[in-house]
């Protein structure tokens, strides 16, 4: 009898953690604990890694994946409140297919620039403010920044931009019409100035 | 030390913590009580300082909101017009062997949560101890006491 209750107790029967997991994930977003929101995002250019917190967009990440070092990275530097919660992304979502769809110029998001310090933010708000259809230089973001002769340096904040194609790196070429690096590989980089109408030649 | 994201844990846990509260108070409540323990877990989280048993950490969250679900009940009876003596259970709610789960939620609290907790999870006393804050001696003492229980009340 004993044996027998003990396998018994051992049976609860199927449990539906997809529902009760959902309807969490809307609780914890309407309480405000998710500090840290994302989601997957398609592309042309391969699945990305969107992430808002409360201020804004916090990180677009290239997938390639890394999404599981992407997520712990913000957990660290942000808050482990980190939530999957597709709703809450809605919005940038949205706005990155009409980019790509060549119906949109510009993003219309807050942003959280919280990964970034100093000189690196300085560059990287520098350049978000150039428009669509227009390129920079690594020696007028550096210049822009604060710092004329910190080019190479100005190349490395833009390579560890949080936030690319919202951010948009890619615009930065060097003097004289050369590509550069790109954050997500220049293939990337092609793709989005080509769409843009401006991959120098 | 780091804290894995908390979709993370979520995704690894939510299994055992909804097993464990749908053992501890039936299908019915199991889900209110699983967003109770999980925002009560999210709240706590960034000040937890170890991450080496996470699975306990949450047990001890549910196994406290299930004892705060029991006493909810008990104080708010369900209404007598509410109940329909010749209805059975829905098919939906029922566990495998209603009887015997019915027998184990009318345990006390403590032989209650010892009792799912060994069997339904195969924790050990030791573990078990932890996440009751009591002694394996007494964790051993009360998953007895709540098998003897069953054991006459249920044949």
């Amino acid at each position: 009898m004993t044996a027998d209750l003990e396998r018994l107790l051992r049976d609860v029967g199927p449990v539906d953690a997809d529902a009760a997991q959902e309807r969490f994930v809307r609780r914890a977003v309407d309480d405000g604990l998710a500090d840290v929101a994302y989601a997957p995002v398609d592309s042309p250019v391969g699945e990305l890694m969107a992430a808002v917190t409360r201020r804004g967009l916090v990180r677009l990440a290239y997938e390639d994946g890394r999404g599981d070092a992407v997520l712990s990275d913000l957990a660290a530097r942000v808050s482990p409140r980190v939530i999957e919660a597709p709703a809450r992304l809605d919005d940038v979502r949205r706005q990155l297919d009409e980019y790509f769809a060549g119906r949109r110029h510009a993003f219309d998001l807050a942003i959280d620039w919280e990964l970034t310090h100093g000189f690196t933010r300085r560059v990287l708000q520098s350049t978000a403010r150039i428009p669509f259809g227009e390129l920079g230089t690594y020696r007028s973001v550096a210049t822009r920044a604060g710092n004329a002769a910190a080019v190479r340096a100005a190349g490395n904040a833009l390579g560890a931009n949080p936030m690319p194609i919202v951010v948009p790196c890619h615009r930065i070429v060097r003097t004289g019409g050369a590509l550069g690096g790109y954050t997500g590989g220049v293939q990337r980089k092609e793709f989005l100035l080509t769409l843009e109408g401006t991959l120098p030649r | 030390m780091s804290l894995p994201p908390f979709q993370t844990v979520l995704e690894e846990h939510r299994e055992d913590v909804l097993r464990f509260l749908t053992a501890s108070i039936g299908r019915q409540e199991a889900d209110d009580v699983f967003q109770e323990t999980f925002l009560a877990a999210l709240r706590a989280y960034p000040r937890l300082k170890r991450a080496d048993n996470l699975r306990g950490w949450l047990l001890k969250i549910a196994s406290r909101k299930a004892i705060d679900a029991h006493r909810a009940r008990k104080r708010a009876p369900v209404p007598a017009e509410h109940v329909d003596p010749g209805a059975a259970p829905p098919a939906s709610s029922a566990l495998p062997d209603e009887a015997l789960w019915e027998a184990v939620r009318a345990l006390p609290d403590r032989q209650r949560t010892a009792v799912v907790l060994r069997f339904t999870f195969d924790l050990a006393y030791r573990e078990l101890g932890d996440v009751m804050d009591s002694s394996e001696e007494a964790a051993r003492r009360n998953v007895f006491e709540g098998l003897k229980k069953l054991r006459e009340e249920y044949r």
